[in-house]
């Protein structure tokens, strides 16, 4: 089906619009429904992970950008694989790509800080039970809860590092 | 493979024994877990996935929880037997190799002790999950994290101070926590309420799914309502978060009950007695068709409508009528895509009501 506004290009788009009780369908193109204001999906997200956003159903459209190329070193992924299947390589990746991580992770999960159980891999020199590690922890936490704006966990911090001091 | 070397053939739920049985019908909790240095899912090489099964199941044999389980490897088994797993809601449809034109991967495996599981090289090297009859979320989170802190000993997990456990999906990062329960809802959807309370559920950071988890289509009625987070708040915030939601939710369902009861009764009988009828006298029954029946049996058993049949029945049903099942059960060298499955599915329903009247 041709768009009803231009007549060239074919129609992807059906508008439909209520006026005076009535509906009126219009069939456009992508170019004349951005000229009256839908939004098409044709100008969003250019960030690096915008495709995996999109298949997420947050908006967003394969863009390249210039982050694309970057490689994890441990397995070889780029961020550009990540981008196309939403899967990670392998536990490094996350260190490779943490400043885009980081920022999706806010996006999905609203924060990116874990505040859950902490995992004290087995063989290493456990520090769990050590509270001044601990309170180191806790203010390196606190310091990336200001710097994210995550206030209402900044307040929580705050509150067990003083009952650790 | 024996299926029968599982107790209660792992679904010990079905007993309707757990607090609101007859609204909820399961609670479920897993935890996703990477081995540190392994590359995930995506990436991995088949002896990569090789070497994560033979850890987890060395280490599952010498710990407490999983010291006894059952291990099936779904990469050697076949087709049919794959699928009655996953409709049992043991392993996924990935993990059972069930999507069109695929195979399970290398390593591909299931642990099982009671009502716990570990799935091996699903999308994370392992899921650790726990099934628990009604809506008891506290009893199933601290099966699940006893396996978790006891096989986190065992095998070196991959964590990162910031982001918490690690996954092959950023979705799950941090806790990699999803609880989930399983919730008939068959009053608010008569009483159209349903998109309403859906719609809430976004808002409030939770999702819900069909029968069979992500992806899967709403039958019967039934719903899977889970958190949609996993990072930035505790294990305890998600769990309590979701406990509370559903707490209202099962509140809302009973509240659309008694409109129902209220402004419909005649009609509302007729529908539980017409739906028990035809489960009890169809001589062909599509699994579609035998969900909205159950479905509607099950309203009027938890109204008081009809006398019986009880819950574990019901919750029998649900699981048995499935396509591998019946095939399995009937014993004629069916598959689960055989023609006349709805002659068998219809016969069994009439079979298991028969011996349990209402």
């Amino acid at each position: 089906m041709l768009c009803d506004n231009c007549k060239e290009r074919d129609a992807i788009i059906n508008l439909t619009q209520v006026e005076h009780d009535s509906k009126v369908t219009l069939h456009l193109c992508e170019q004349c429904a951005q000229q009256k204001g839908v939004e098409t999906g044709g100008a969003v997200l250019k960030t690096p992970l915008g495709g995996f956003l999109t298949a997420l159903g947050k908006g967003g459209a394969l863009v390249p950008t210039p982050s694309d190329g970057l490689r994890c070193p441990a397995c070889g992924s780029t961020l550009r694989d990540f981008r196309d299947s939403g899967r990670l390589g392998c536990d490094q990746c996350y260190a490779s790509f943490d400043v885009h991580l980081r920022d999706l992770l806010r996006r999905l999960h609203g924060s990116s800080q874990h505040v859950g159980e902490r995992y004290q891999i087995p063989g290493e020199r456990g520090d769990a039970g050590d509270p001044r590690s601990r309170l180191l922890e806790l203010k390196a936490q606190l310091r990336r809860a200001v710097e994210g704006e995550n206030f209402e966990l900044a307040a929580e911090l705050r509150d067990r590092i003083r009952v650790l001091e | 493979m024996d299926l029968s070397l599982l107790p209660d053939g792992g679904m010990r739920w079905l007993d309707a024994a757990g607090p609101k049985s007859t609204i909820v019908l399961s609670t479920r909790i897993r935890l996703a877990r990477n081995v540190r240095g392994i590359p995930f899912s995506q990436r991995a090489k088949d002896e990569d996935r090789t070497a994560v099964f033979d850890r987890v199941s060395e280490a599952a044999a010498s710990s407490d929880h999983l010291g006894a389980a059952v291990t099936f490897r779904l990469d050697q088994m076949e087709r049919p037997d794959r699928q009655i797993l996953h409709e049992r809601h043991l392993v996924s449809k990935e993990l059972a190799g069930l999507e069109r034109e695929s195979r399970p991967r290398a390593g591909a495996a299931l642990l099982v002790q009671d009502q716990v599981g570990v799935m091996v090289n699903e999308e994370d090297h392992l899921r650790l999950h726990g099934m628990w009859s009604g809506f008891d979320l506290e009893d199933a989170y601290a099966a699940v994290e006893a396996v978790d802190a006891e096989l986190g000993r065992l095998v070196p997990f991959a964590f990162h101070p910031e982001f918490g456990y690690l996954t092959s999906c950023p979705t799950n990062a941090g806790t990699g926590l999803r609880a989930s329960v399983l919730i008939h809802l068959p009053g608010l959807v008569l009483t159209k309420e349903i998109n309403k309370v859906l719609q809430g559920l976004a808002q409030v950071g939770l999702t819900f799914r069909g029968l069979y988890g992500e992806g899967s289509e709403v039958v019967g009625n039934f719903f899977q309502l889970s958190n949609q987070t996993t990072l930035g708040k505790t294990e305890d915030e998600l769990i309590d978060h979701l406990g509370k939601i559903v707490r209202q939710v099962v509140e809302y369902e009973e509240q659309a009950r008694d409109v129902l009861l209220r402004t419909a009764p005649e009609e509302v009988e007729d529908k539980t007695w017409r739906a028990y009828g035809l489960l009890k006298h169809a001589r062909r029954l599509s699994f579609e068709e035998a969900m909205n029946l159950l479905s509607g049996v099950r309203l009027g058993v938890g109204l008081g409508l009809l006398p019986g049949p009880g819950v574990y029945t019901l919750n029998k049903l649900l699981i048995y009528t499935q396509p591998a099942h019946l095939a399995a059960m009937d014993g004629a060298g069916r598959s689960p895509g055989d023609r006349e499955l709805p002659t068998v599915r219809a016969a069994f329903v009439r079979r298991l009501l028969e011996a349990e009247p209402s």
